[in-house]
């Protein structure tokens, strides 16, 4: 019969949050900036069609970090969440902020109770009116959740990139400036003396919300994807 | 041990949002209530019932137009009731029958529609979105053997084959592709009429737009369940049209002219029918 050796509840989530955290640094990073314009959220991605940003409801977008298969069984989750919320209720009634409580649940969840933790960092965005009506959520793999402003960096190199971003970020950037900060932070370090190579628009994946979507679209989703030509214009 | 776990997380992997209430919400959906108890089918329940709806194939696409009543008996219980939506970017679904189910199912699709485009990124191709529609039809049977039928139409550009598609609809789900044009609903019979004579092939926007307006108005003439224009009240038919730049609706001021242009022609006419 094996014996059972007794490990403190102190160290058995030390070493959860150890694994998930290792995990997670192993990725690339994602940033989700919040600016005049609407919310931009901007990922080193080279899979055209393996997201790691998502629409999840008229003007709620989902971005991860971390193990695919765990954070898309999460996105889904969340569409499922908030699709049936405003078909039940209305299309009014769904918030970030309800998904990202559900959200924080699962992930604490799954963090104190199953195997293993769930290797994954989410954000949460909401676009509102104005920019002050904006809002961002972290979620982190143990469940806890952050309402951030501005901006949301997540990933390997999340100290870096939110350096980098915070020394740029300014509340009247359009999508196109924001964009290129995202882009600024996520462009690897180099030597001093080397410039950075910017990365190329097929090794991005940018999607917007966008803040005045029915006045500018006619549409009510604000969620739009940019593929590489549109980055390419974009940033041009 | 594991396979069954794979085949769990299989089985539960669905895109369908309508699959995804019958196994969690069922109470949600628009057809999970059976009427077991008082109603029976030798007397249905005085209800509102949606009337007519036409649509056409034009030069870029496909054009849809419905009136504005509700009847309940002989009693009127909406002129504004609108019963032409848009499912989606390239489709719109016009429903006859059974008002307030037919409005649920009418949501129940549009989120379907847009569930499926956000699980799966990308968008059902036509032939999808009409299947799916008749799969609903076919889950509302149990009521319309009650006397709650509802009956739609559905049209969209199908952006693969870049043309513009009719599909009609039976009360057991049963789908029909259909050519040229169609109608549903009680006044249906006067606007098919209509539309033989008025119908012809390459017609404009702005063309199909009056054969629209025109066959409603013989609808209305003779089915007292359909509504004709209102220039009192200011009430036009709902006419959407989709090409391959999207579903767009008609502008009230088009279809003020359009059918002011019709009473117009027919008030100079003044003949009997």
């Amino acid at each position: 019969m094996t014996q059972q050796f007794y490990v403190s509840p102190e160290q058995l989530m030390k070493d959860r949050a150890d694994f998930a955290r290792k995990g997670i640094a192993r990725g690339r990073s994602v940033v989700v900036i919040s600016c005049a314009d609407g919310i931009a959220l901007v990922a080193e991605n080279p899979s055209p069609s393996l997201h790691k940003i998502g629409e999840i409801y008229d003007k709620i977008a989902f971005a991860a970090v971390g193990k695919y298969n765990e954070f898309e069984s999460l996105r889904q989750a969340g569409v499922r969440y908030a699709d049936v919320r405003g078909y039940s209720y209305d299309r009014e009634d769904v918030t970030a902020r309800g998904l990202a409580s559900v959200y924080a649940q699962s992930l604490g969840a799954v963090f104190t109770a199953e195997q293993k933790p769930f290797e994954v960092e989410l954000a949460v965005a909401e676009v509102g009116p104005t920019q002050a009506d904006d809002h961002l959520y972290r979620l982190t793999f143990d469940g806890s959740i952050a309402d951030e402003h501005s901006f949301v960096v997540m990933g390997g190199q999340a100290e870096r990139v939110s350096s980098a971003i915070d020394a740029g970020w300014q509340a009247s950037l359009g999508f196109a400036d924001a964009v290129r900060l995202a882009l600024k932070g996520l462009t690897p370090a180099t030597d001093a003396d080397q410039p950075a190579t910017p990365l190329p628009a097929s090794a991005l994946e940018v999607a917007v919300l966008d803040r005045l979507s029915e006045s500018s679209r006619g549409s009510r989703r604000a969620f739009r994807r940019l593929n590489d030509a549109d980055i390419t214009a974009l940033l041009a | 041990m594991q396979e069954s776990t794979a085949n769990q997380v299989a089985a539960n992997a669905t895109s369908s949002f309508t699959e995804h209430l019958q196994r969690d919400r069922p109470e949600l959906l628009p057809f999970s209530r059976s009427l077991t108890g008082s109603a029976s089918a030798a007397a249905p329940v005085q209800v509102p019932h949606a009337t007519t709806i036409v649509a056409m194939s034009y030069n870029d696409g496909v054009l849809m137009a419905g009136d504005r009543r509700a009847t309940m008996g002989n009693v009127i219980a909406s002129r504004h009731i609108e019963k032409v939506f848009p499912a989606d970017r390239f489709s719109v679904l016009g429903i006859a029958g059974t008002a307030g189910i037919a409005i649920d199912l009418t949501r129940l699709f549009q989120v379907e529609l847009e569930h499926y485009e956000k699980i799966e990124g990308t968008q059902l191709s036509l032939e999808g979105k009409a299947n799916r529609l008749g799969a609903m039809i076919r889950g509302n049977l149990p009521m319309a053997l009650q006397g709650l039928a509802v009956v739609p139409l559905f049209a969209g550009f199908d952006t693969s084959a870049n043309v513009g598609r009719l599909f009609s609809y039976d009360v057991t789900g049963g789908r029909y592709e259909e050519h040229e044009h169609h109608t549903v609903g009680s006044g249906s019979v006067f606007a098919r009429g209509a539309l033989k004579k008025l119908w012809r092939p390459n017609l404009t926007a702005a063309e199909a737009l009056s054969v629209a307006v025109e066959s409603l108005y013989d609808a209305a003439d003779d089915d007292s369940a359909t509504g004709g224009p209102d220039t009192v009240r200011q009430l036009w038919p709902v006419v959407y049209t989709v090409d391959s730049t999207g579903t767009r609706r008609v502008p009230d001021a088009q279809l003020s002219a359009a059918s002011r242009s019709v009473i117009e022609s027919r008030t100079i006419a003044g003949r009997e029918a």
